[in-house]
């Protein structure tokens, strides 16, 4: 019989040697195998006197098991390595961009509308919406605007060829709304506009919000109240100043003009403010009861407050866009700057 | 209107400076739109004579004057203007002075020592002709400072006047107001009655007295109308933007400017007979004093004699009768007519004059007889003459009814207590008679208030007087209720992230648009078309977004843009009833931006298509149709809930070459409220059977739609099936001309059981029947 040992020393150089685990395999099949030199002499102990074959045997199970041992480690060693090896090659370059589709985004105006609709949302103010072709009836007279007002003067109007025209403002939604529901009611109505009008700080279409809010008990502190907090918050300055001075609308008495203190100068006087200091922003007041009549609504039970705001006017303040006449023209380069 | 702030100084000066002044006005209402000095600082210029102009020894263009400056000796000063000499009146900048861009040193001008400069319109920065030097007039105060004496140390203020306050557009009305809002005494002129010198009249008839319910008219004989215009007068008006003229034509735009009662001067010998006040007649026309023949309307109402019209009434004059320098008779006018005589006329006509501007917004009737009475005297004392009785055609004024304000509804509206009080000094102060009546204020406007005629207008001004800026602002107390939230409604909002979150870009195009660009979309196009456009591309309505998205799509492709991805959630315009909110895409350009790694593939019919799919679901279904704007092979008409509500597909390759394309754009428009409704989710069992899966391949005819196979298989599908899905469409190698196969994946599952083999022949041995009987498909051998 071959010793054990000497076997066992050859196993353990032929596993050292080889290179990879399909050699070390057939390394494993060499030894351990049906017919490797280890099994072949564990066959070989069944000719031995009974007397050596139990220390014969233990010495080769010995062996065997040094093998296997070192087979183990062998396998382990070379896994490692193939999987390092597979790590390597697989490793990536991170800082290529990632693939697929770019991201969209929306219209500046449509980003303040939806900011505008979000904050009077959150105090109970439902979105309402009107036809931009009206009649004369709802964009004027239901508005307390009779025929040859002077107020008609203030809208640039655009006809249609049919006699009727395209919304000066989005008041005309109010008289809609409360005719067909009756107070309390609290809405803003966001839409496009037109006027005829077409220069520098004109498009001849354009952006409102209107706001109605109709109650027993409304009043101008509160209308003070709601288009102060609305500013502050639209442009996230608490301490933004603000102030109401008296104008005209038809279809509001007592009517008020808002002002807010230069967003871009912080009050110091600027180009954009006209070096006052402040910035007009919206056109507000009481609901004339002119209107309430022609909606069937009792004006001595109800009291209401209404305004309308230009969103242009606020997407230029809040993003620093100084030409109006970029919103219409679609450039993508600009658009993506709201991105 | 602008004017002069120390011409309102002179009739009320209150305690403020004056930016305090503007801020005051501005937070009454009457908002200041512009302070503007009257003249660019300078200082030390003097008003000067020049005593003799020598020409300088050592140059042949300046000559040496002796000038008198006031003081004790003439100075020399060396003057390079061609118009010096001597007995001229100068302004002469002495030395030390600062003029816009100059500063004033004694200098030595070719060895001749000047002390000072005498000066031009232009060095002075005030306007005028600039050769030469200012000439001053003969009665100019040698020594007196410049500006002193032209009262340049003066604020031109402009006031953008709300429609409703026509009381304000006249010295005395704003002066009045001054005074309610900051309690300063208001100094009024004083206005007295010049009795007749002369019986001359001349015969008034009003034959409209509606619209003419006063007119005043008086003649003045023997002026001189070329007598000067006074400088305060001339001052005044041109500070309030209106040049002087003639004498007798400055006058009347004086009292309209003071008293905003505006007025008309005919020269008497140019009228024919009487005057009749009355609506024009159908065909009459007028050569207006702007030189513009106006065809009268029947609602417009007109200053008539015997030959016809000679003035549009509270418009202006005619041409024919107006005073010239030669006129020495004169007949003035005085009216009230109704703002609803008046109004739109003047607009209708191509007009806006300062009288149709007032009359149109309510003159004061109450004032009329003192405007006339203001005018005779100015007249006389300028232009001199023999003034006739004034003759008065007088019919039913307007009457100011008095109106109750109730203490509790101002504190109401308000929102606060104010006190009642205070609340009736500022309506006195205003001109308002008013009477406490337990909890109410009866209160009469003055004539010349023609905007308080309700509750609510006595409401605003006494907030007005108060202070807007006094009232507190508070947060509204309402009954806290949710607002409704349909969970089924897919909101535009959330439609707009979705198609963003797909890699398109929102942009909003005008409503109105080219119609060429909608004819050549589709020839049956009738876009509404726009009375008044402001230019042709922008004329007519769009009925489609296609227009405005292509234009998009042409403006950025001008810009190096070469990949564009653009939707418009907007409404096109069939008429008025009719405005329907449509969505609108466009996809040009790779389906993906350039990048490393990935193949680059323009954009296709198929990925739009699954763009919607993504949007809408399988909601959404395409049917073969023909859009004229479309290319008939890639256009699907797209179907929901049974109607037709929009189109995908490719620009038809006439319109790419038309709208000058590189390459084709891809197209959308849908009516996206058809598609707005949604299912509320529902929860169904969760089957733990295992998925059979079958993969069919029909042969068929290469026309038949996929669609329509699919229809046919999910309508015989029994109900283990769960979905039935193309993965395949082939054509070519080993089919037919006239074939292609299509391969189906159908999916079962039980939720009760493992399906059988059987039941899963069974099931896919229906679909197999139904493709044969509806789309004449056999399986694939």
């Amino acid at each position: 019989m071959r010793n054990p040992n000497e076997i066992v020393a050859d196993a353990l150089a032929a596993i050292q040697a080889s290179p990879g685990l399909p050699a070390l395999e057939q390394v494993k099949a060499d030894y351990l195998g049906k017919s490797g030199q280890l099994t072949e002499l564990l066959k070989s102990l069944g000719a031995m006197p009974a007397d050596e074959r139990k220390t014969a045997g233990a010495r080769i199970n010995e062996a065997k098991q040094a093998v296997e041992v070192a087979l183990k480690t062998r396998r382990d060693a070379l896994q490692q390595a193939e999987l390092d090896r597979q790590l390597a090659a697989e490793t990536l370059d991170v800082s290529l961009p990632g693939r697929g589709l770019a991201h969209g985004g929306l219209h500046p105006v449509s980003r303040t509308l939806t900011r505008i609709q979000t904050l009077f949302r959150s105090i109970g103010f439902e979105v309402a919406t009107g036809p931009e072709i009206e009649t004369d009836f709802y964009n004027f007279t239901a508005l307390n605007i009779p025929e040859d007002h002077p107020a008609r003067a203030m809208h640039d109007t655009f006809y249609l060829q049919s006699g009727e025209l395209l919304r000066t403002h989005t008041s005309p939604v109010q008289v809609r709304y409360m005719q067909s529901h009756r107070p309390p009611l609290r809405i803003i109505a966001p839409g496009r506009v037109y006027r005829c009008d077409s220069d520098v700080t004109h498009t001849p279409m354009f952006h409102q919000v209107e706001g109605l809010w109709v109650d027993e008990s409304v009043s101008f502190a509160d209308l003070k109240g709601v288009l102060a907090d609305f500013m502050r918050n639209f442009f996230e300055r608490d301490d933004l100043p603000v102030r109401f001075r008296p104008s005209f609308f038809p279809f509001t008495e007592p009517s008020a003009e808002m002002d807010i203190g230069c967003v871009i100068c912080g009050g110091a006087g600027c180009r954009v403010c006209s070096h006052t200091g402040w910035l007009e922003v919206l056109g507000c007041g009481m609901v004339h009861p002119n209107v309430f009549r022609h909606v069937d609504i009792d004006a001595e039970r109800f009291v209401g407050f209404a305004f309308g705001l230009g969103v242009e006017r606020l997407a230029m303040l809040r993003y620093g866009v100084d030409d109006l006449r970029l919103f219409f023209e679609n450039d993508l380069r600009f658009l993506k700057q709201f991105n | 209107m602008q004017f002069s702030e120390a011409w309102l100084r002179n009739l009320v000066n209150p305690a403020l400076d004056t930016p305090q002044l503007a801020h005051a006005l501005t937070m009454a209402g009457l908002e200041v739109e512009a302070l503007a000095p009257a003249a660019p600082p300078f200082n030390a210029v003097v008003v000067a004579e020049i005593l003799s102009a020598e020409k300088h020894p050592d140059a042949d263009r300046l000559r040496v004057c002796q000038v008198d400056v006031g003081e004790v000796a003439p100075v020399t000063i060396v003057c390079g203007a061609p118009n010096a000499a001597a007995g001229l009146k100068v302004p002469c900048a002495r030395p030390g002075a600062t003029l816009p861009g100059i500063e004033i040193k004694v200098a030595r001008v070719r060895g001749v020592e000047s002390f000072g400069m005498l000066c031009s319109t232009r060095e002075l920065g005030l306007e005028g002709a600039a050769d030469g030097l200012m000439v001053l007039p003969a009665d100019a105060p040698v020594g007196e400072d410049f500006r002193a004496w032209l009262n340049l140390d003066d604020t031109l203020i402009t006031l953008k006047l709300t429609p409703n306050r026509a009381d304000c557009l006249s010295l005395q009305g704003v002066a009045r107001e001054v005074g309610a809002i900051t309690g300063a005494e208001v100094r009024l002129p004083q206005i007295q009655e010049t009795p007749a010198r002369i019986h001359d009249t001349v015969p008034l008839h009003v034959s409209a007295a509606d619209a003419c319910p006063l007119y005043l008219g008086r003649v003045v004989r023997g002026i001189d109308a070329q007598a000067p215009t006074p400088r305060w007068m001339a001052e005044r008006l041109e500070r309030s933007g209106i040049r002087p003229l003639l004498a007798p034509v400055d006058i009347t735009n004086y009292v309209l400017l003071e008293l905003g009662q505006p007025m008309h001067a005919f020269a008497l010998s140019r009228l024919n007979g009487g005057i009749e006040v009355r609506l024009a007649r159908a065909g009459e026309t007028l050569e207006l004093l702007n030189g513009q023949t106006a065809e009268l309307a029947p609602d417009m109402l007109v200053i008539a004699d015997a030959g016809g019209p000679v003035a549009l009434a509270g418009i202006m004059g005619g041409q024919p009768s107006s005073v010239e320098r030669a006129t020495v008779d004169v007949f003035l006018e005085a009216a009230f007519f109704a703002p609803a005589a008046i109004a739109g006329r003047a607009r209708r006509l191509g007009l806006s004059t300062d009288s149709s501007h007032r009359f149109e917004r309510g003159v004061d009737y109450g004032a009329t007889r003192q405007a006339m009475e203001r005018a005779t005297q100015l007249l006389l004392d300028i232009c001199g003459g023999q003034p006739g009785p004034v003759t008065e055609a007088a019919a039913a004024l307007p009457q100011r009814e008095s109106i109750v304000l109730r203490l509790a509804r101002l504190k109401r509206v308000a929102g606060i207590e104010l006190d009642a009080d205070q609340v009736m000094r500022g309506f006195g102060a205003l001109g308002m008679q008013v009477e406490r009546q337990g909890d109410s204020l009866v209160v009469t406007p003055p004539s010349f208030r023609f905007d308080l005629a309700i509750e609510e207008d006595l409401i605003e001004e006494a907030l007005r007087l108060f202070g807007y800026d006094n009232i507190p602002a508070q947060p509204p107390a309402a009954p806290s209720r949710m607002l409704p939230q349909d969970e089924t409604m897919l909101a535009d909002d959330v439609l707009r992230q979705m198609l963003v979150g797909l890699d398109y870009q929102e942009v909003i195009t005008y409503s109105f648009v080219d119609p060429a660009w909608e004819t050549a979309l589709n020839a049956d196009a009738r876009p509404l078309p726009l009375a008044n456009p402001i230019a042709s591309q922008l004329s007519a309505m769009r009925t489609t977004l296609w227009g405005g998205l292509i234009e998009t799509l042409r403006h950025n492709l001008n810009r190096q843009q070469e990949r564009v991805r653009i939707f418009e959630l907007g409404r096109v315009y069939a008429s008025q009833v009719e405005q329907p909110m449509k969505l609108g895409g466009l996809a040009y350009g790779d389906v993906q931006p350039e990048q490393w790694g990935a193949t680059a593939r323009r954009v296709d019919f198929f990925d739009l298509k699954g763009d919607l799919e993504r949007l809408f679901g399988h909601a959404l279904d395409s049917r073969r149709g023909a859009h004229p704007a479309l290319h008939p092979g890639q256009c699907a008409e797209l179907w929901a809930g049974g109607r037709a509500i929009g189109w995908i597909g490719a620009l038809h390759p006439r319109l790419v070459q038309a709208f000058d394309l590189p390459a084709v754009p891809m197209l959308f428009e849908l009516d996206s409220q058809a598609l707005a409704r949604r299912a509320l989710p529902r929860h169904a069992a969760l089957s733990r059977f295992p998925l059979v899966r079958r993969d069919l391949a029909f042969v068929l005819d290469i026309h038949t739609p996929a669609g329509e196979l699919l229809t046919a298989l999910r309508e015989a599908a029994s109900s283990q099936v769960r979905s039935i899905e193309v993965f395949d469409d082939y054509r070519g190698k080993g089919m037919g001309e006239t074939q292609k196969s299509l391969a189906i994946r159908v999916v079962m599952q039980d939720t009760e059981r493992t399906l059988t083999d059987r039941e899963a022949e069974d099931a896919v041995q229906k679909l197999i029947d139904a493709a044969l009987r509806q789309c004449n498909a056999s399986l694939r051998a």
